[in-house]
Formats: structure tokens, sequence, C-alpha cells
């Protein structure tokens, strides 16, 4: 007989707390005296609840709320501007390290939109990114957000992908296999999948939860990201996850 | 060998960041922790210095173990602070005998008036305004029991952020850096001393001011936090950052946007007078070596007004949002913000005038407020660069941006749009911490010499002017008759005219 995992009893209880709130505004004890919960515990879920954005507590009566992540469940829950915000100091610092451009990128409809671009730091003339839309199966950032995404490449409703260049993954069957490489060791790649020449190395941004926000990468000429047997090097793809973690960490850290 | 690290610190109006930074001038560990806002009274501001002080050392600790480095990888603490912020405390105690008084405090308005503007500017180089500390200093020994009598005999010590922090760190050095001194409204400007004159003027007790030293050197050792790890550096916030985006030759200009807006031009070793009501400051002074002057127009709401935005209407959750928001229309509906939550500052200096927002119709919606919100940032950074144009003599090619606020690209594109010159901002954002980091990393040989940290400069970002000048000038003009309103209307307190 297989194990099937029993039922989590916080889950049920959120559950509650959430049903009722969203009849009421409520007060700690109300909600404890309601469910018979003692009142740490009813505090421990309405905190839980607060820190993932489902429910607000109104500063001035002290009473609780739903709040507005519950709102916009089928967003990403972060604002892409507070992403850029908090990412910000990273993403220097990663174009500092690697000495390639940074861009942060967020799942939008099947593609990459750039939200932030850090310039390569060698002061040539580079015009913003940000705002752009990439090919999300031609790039490394739009490999590894595929790749956290359960349905993304089923909902890119397509059976082949457009080519950019000769190396382009065009199948269906070949990208689940490198989404699923990607997902494997927490990185992607791309190399002269979308330019002739250009590769990128990029990694996940994770919010609350571990859930994949956006993702954070470098780019740059084939020889500076790749060795000769078109690897990525394996400073650059440490850089890069470090960056990732980092930007991870402010995002769900205590603030 | 272990690698080391400059520690900043970076004591804000709202927050106090601890940045830790390598040769290379990338950042390691960022930490922050905001403390509160108190406003008992209409037009007062002040902080719990004591909160600061106890946050600085738990931001320390946290940035150390963020990048997993014990106290003896610091090689050095450089620290950059809110400037003119008036801390009073007790010499044996240490504690503070008053709330501090922020900058943005209008409560000595009434002591303002009746200064002798001449005399002020000619010997500081700053038009008398609330916004400096002698009038703070000189309101806290008036309105405080016994603390004149207390400061007279050395009892009570007065200083700005640096000074309470380093006689924090170092347990018990009483001294302040070139660049906060002359935002007192009480140093000389050619001597680079307290002016007794000016001290008699506002009834200030020698006896209770630091010793004035360079912005970079040596000061002590830390004994509490990190002990043993050289002080080397104190910079006015604006200051520091002009050092931070290494504007080291004359004529180069840094915008920073945080709380308020803060645009300084280096203009070499003598100071230039201002005829368009810009503040003559120090900008940097590098131990023995000539001070380095600056001239500086500063924007007294900028961030602060998204915060209100957030905090004040709820209309965002997060500062961030503003963006989004904002972005959602393509104008501002004809709608203008003016922020003069504690007066108009330069060049218009109405320290008594109040915000207004003007041009509102059925049509306006939160999207042209959040636009409106932006765009001010924008059209208050324009009226700073034309007078510091006219009083230079030079067109400003290039702003550099900083601040937390860069984050914000609709704003990056409205200031370029507005000034119709590029923008560009460096690798590294947070060019306040990193020139406290470089001004103490000079002192102890961290780095060499300017030309080192002229090598860790490089651009990350870059906006170039994309509306059309007609429409931005039309545009300007309502932004300058929506500041006229808000001057008018507080002329309703001014006394009736006598026939």
């Amino acid at each position: 007989m297989s194990h099937v995992p029993g039922l989590i009893q916080s889950i049920e209880r959120s559950s509650a707390v959430l049903r009722l709130l969203a009849a009421d505004r409520l007060r700690v004890k109300e909600i404890a005296d309601a469910l018979a919960l003692p009142k740490s515990t009813a505090h421990g879920i309405l905190r839980t609840l607060e820190h993932v954005g489902f429910v607000e507590q109104d500063p001035q009566t002290a009473r609780y709320r739903l709040g507005r992540g519950l709102l916009d469940l089928g967003a990403a829950g972060l604002d892409v501007n507070e992403l850029r915000a908090r990412a910000l100091n990273w993403a220097d610092a990663l174009a500092a390290r690697g000495g390639e451009e940074v861009r942060i990128g967020t799942l939008r409809d099947g593609e990459v939109l750039v939200v932030h671009h850090v310039f390569r730091p060698d002061d040539s003339a580079q015009s913003m990114d940000t705002g752009r839309v990439l090919p999300s199966h031609a790039t490394a950032l739009g490999k590894v957000l595929l790749a956290f995404h359960p349905a993304a490449v089923e909902a890119l409703g397509r059976e082949c992908f457009d080519a950019y260049t000769r190396r382009t993954v065009t199948t269906h069957r070949e990208l689940a296999r490198q989404l699923s490489e990607t997902r494997g060791r927490g990185w992607g790649l791309s190399v002269e999948e979308w330019r002739p020449g250009l590769a990128g190395i990029a990694a996940p941004v994770r919010g609350i939860g571990g859930l994949v926000v956006g993702a954070i990468g470098i780019s740059g000429p084939v020889e500076r990201l790749c060795d000769t047997r078109r690897q990525a090097r394996p400073g650059l793809v440490e850089h890069v996850c470090a960056a990732a973690r980092s930007v991870s960490r402010d995002l769900t850290g205590p603030h | 060998m272990t690698e080391r690290y400059v520690l900043a610190l970076d004591q804000g109006t709202t927050s106090t960041r601890c940045i830790l930074f390598d040769r290379r001038a990338t950042v390691v560990a960022v930490v922050r922790g905001e403390h509160p806002q108190s406003y008992p009274r209409p037009g007062w501001v002040e902080h719990d210095a004591a909160r600061i002080w106890r946050d600085v050392q738990k931001l320390i600790r946290r940035a150390l173990r963020d990048a997993r480095i014990e106290a003896r990888q610091v090689a050095a603490i450089g620290i950059a602070n809110q400037r003119e912020t008036v801390v009073l405390w007790d010499r044996a105690t240490g504690v503070p005998v008053a709330p501090a008084i922020v900058w943005q405090d209008t409560r000595t308005d009434h002591l303002v008036a009746g200064l002798d503007a001449g005399l002020i500017t000619e010997r500081t180089g700053l038009p008398p305004a609330t916004y400096f500390s002698a009038t703070k200093v000189q309101w806290l020994l008036a309105n405080v029991d016994g603390l004149l009598e207390r400061a007279a005999r050395g009892e009570v010590l007065f200083g700005t952020m640096d000074s309470w922090l380093i006689w924090n760190l170092t347990g018990g050095a009483h001294l302040t850096d070139v660049t906060n001194a002359s935002r007192t409204m009480l140093m000389d400007l050619r001597t680079l001393d307290w002016d007794q004159e000016l001290l008699d003027l506002f009834g200030i007790p020698r006896a209770m001011l630091p010793a004035i030293r360079s912005s970079s050197e040596v000061y002590g050792t830390a004994d509490a936090v990190l002990p043993g790890v050289p002080i080397a550096a104190a910079v006015g916030d604006q200051q520091a950052a002009l050092f931070g985006q290494t504007c080291f030759a004359p004529g180069e200009a840094k915008c920073t946007y945080g709380t308020g807006g803060f645009l300084l031009m280096n203009t070499g070793t003598t100071p230039v007078r201002s005829r368009h009501g810009l503040i003559t400051t120090v900008g940097y002074r590098i131990g023995d070596e000539k001070p380095v002057y600056a001239l500086e127009g500063s924007i007294a709401t900028a961030g602060s007004l998204v915060q209100w935005f957030r905090d004040g209407l709820g209309l965002i959750s997060t500062a961030s949002e503003i963006e989004t928001l904002a972005g959602g229309v393509t104008d501002n509906g004809g709608c203008y913000i003016v922020p003069a939550f504690s007066g108009l500052f330069a060049p218009h200096w109405h320290s008594e005038a109040r915000g207004v927002i003007v041009g509102l119709t059925s049509y306006i919606t939160k999207g042209h407020l959040a636009r409106a919100v932006l765009e001010a940032t924008g059209w208050q950074t324009r009226d700073v660069v034309d007078a510091m144009n006219a009083d230079a003599g030079l067109a400003l090619t290039t702003l550099n941006v900083d601040g937390g606020m860069t984050a914000d690209n609709l704003l990056m594109q409205i200031v370029a749009d507005v000034l119709g010159v590029p923008v560009a901002r460096p690798m590294v954002a947070e060019t306040v911490s990193l020139g406290a980091a470089y001004a103490a990393g000079l002192a102890v040989g961290y780095w060499s010499d300017l030309r080192d940290l002229r090598g860790n400069r490089h651009r990350a970002g870059r906006w170039t002017p994309a509306r059309d000048p007609v429409q931005v000038a039309r545009e300007y003009e309502n932004w300058q008759r929506a500041v006229q309103s808000a001057v008018f209307f507080t002329l309703r307190d001014d006394p009736p005219p006598t026939k």
C-alpha cells in the first residue's frame, strides 16, 4: 500500500482564518475564540499570513483583514519595480565582479520582460534595455524562468519555436530536456541561441516560500562567458548564483 | 592573506545603512534599519539619538555576519551622516538631554527671521535658514531648563550625527569634520574654525563644540562593537556622495535622490559665492591638503514625498509601486504637486511656504497624482540646475545621479527629459556610503590616491532626453506657476499691510 501523506493541520487552520476574515475585520482574540485556538496559535497564523501578504493589520484598530496578496494571486506577487529596487545593489555588484552587463527579467505572457539592466563596466556606449521583451526559449533568463514555472512551456502553446540562430532550441522536446537540466543544476545557460557570438548565464530569484519571482543573469561574448568546449565558466556561474541568492535573501529576510 | 574590507555607516534621515566594500568598491554586504520619525507638533521633526546608536551597533554586527567576516578584517570605518541635525548630550553619562532636532524641523522660523543675512552668508556661505544647526542649538539652550549653564561649564556637548557616533564608537572623542561643521552656520568658511562672533550671536558656548578635523584622517579607534578598528572618515552625506561619485575635478556634479534631493558641484579650492540662493559649502578635505569647495542646491522633499504617498495617503504599499502606478498614465493630466512640506529650498528659500496640489479636475486619477509626485522631483532638480549653471558660469553636460530613488527608471527618464541632458548612474548606487568608505580607505592606505579611486568608477545606466523640448518648456512654466501658488498660499499668515 502506498503511503498517502496526512492533512496538514496548520493549513486547515489558516484556511479557516481566511474564511473568517473574508466576512469581517477581526482582532486576534476574536479569531482565537471563533476557532477555539490558543491566542498565541492564532497570532502565529496571522503573522505568517501577513508575511506572505494574505492578510493585513490595520495599524489604527489592530484588526486584521484580507491582504492584497490574495487579490493578485494570479500575478507574480511582487511588483517589478520593487524587485528592481531590492536587487539594485546586487545587480551592480554582479556587473562589477563579472565584468559583463546584467539583466533582471520576469515572465510575462511566456516571454521575458527586462525589469532592470546594468551596463557592462567598461564605459562603452550602451543603451538601456529596461522594458524590452526577450524570447524565453532562446535566453538564459528565459530558460530559468520557464524551468521554475510549472505550466509555462505548455502555456507557450506551440510545438516548435522561432529560430534566431542555427543553435536556437526549436523543439518542445529539446527545450523540456534543457529546462529539466536547468532545474537540476539551479542555473541556466544559452550559447549563441539568440544572437551569434553572445552567451548568457542566469539564476532564479526566489521570493517568500521559494517562489521564483524573477531571474538575474549576465550576458556577453561567448569567449568570455564560456570555455573552449562552450561550457559556462564556473567562476562566473558562482557570481551569478551568489547574486541571485543575495537578492532572494533581501526579498525574504527581515526589514 | 585574508581579504580586508572598509565598513561604511550611512546614518540617514529615515534609516541607517551599514555597507561593507571590497578593494574594487563592490558591495559585499548591505544592511539597513529604519528608525521612527517623531512629529510632536506641526513643523517639528525629531529623532531618538540613543535609538540610532543602538541601531548602528546592531547593523554593524549584522553586516559582518552577512559577509561572514570578522572584526579584524575591517580595515577602517567611515561615517557619512544626515547633516545639520542637532544632538545634545550629557558629557558624563552619554545620554542625550533632548530629542535630536532634525534638519527638516522648522520650529526656529522666528529665530531666523531677525538674522543679519549679509553677515551670515559672508561668513559661512549659507543663507540663514531653519535648516542649519545654529538656531536649533540656540532653541534647545533657551527651552530646556538649566541647559545653557551646563553647556557653558562643558557638561553638555553639541554634535551633528557624525560627532554623536564618533563619540560613542570611540568612547569619548568629541570631534566633527569640516564638511559637517560647514553646515552648522557657525563656521567661518575661510578659516575653517568656529566663528566667535556667530557663537556670541546665537549664544552658544564654545565649550560645548567639537573640534573640527579633516574628512579623511584617523580620528581614533573603536572600543565598542569593532574593537581596535580605526575610525578614519566623517563626511556629511551629500559631500560623501560627491566624493563617492569621484567628482574630484571642478565642474563635476552629482545629484543624490533620497529623502531630499541634493545637487553638488565641485568648484575647486576656492569658494564660489552664489547669486542665486545656492549654498557655498566645503566639499571635502583630505588630511592636511587644501579644502575643496562645492556649490549646493537642495530639494527638501523627494523620496519623502513618495513616502507620504505611501504612508500618508495609503495609495501604494511600497515606495517602488509609485513607478508602476505612474507608468499607468502617459502624462500628469495637468496636475502639479509642490511638496513644500518644510518650506521651499534653493533657489527659492521660502521656509514659510507649504505644499499645494494644483490643476485638479475630475479627470485626475491616482496614476496622475503618482506621476505628479515623480515630476515634482524632476522640476525641483531643474530649478536647482538652472541656478547652478548661472552661478558657476557653466552648462551642466551630464547629471551624475545616485541614491535609492535611481532604482526608479521612470523618474530617471523624467529628470533627463526636464533637464534636457543625459542622466548617468554609476555602478554603485550607494555613493554616500562609498564616499565615506573611500575617505576612510584613503586615510589608512587601503586605497592609495584619488586616481586609484577613479579607477573603480563605471557607468551602470544612462537615460537620454526623449521628450519634445517645447512641450517640456510649457510644462516648466506650469510648474513655476504652481510654485508661486505655494508661496501665495502662506501669505495669509503675514500681518496685514499698514496704511
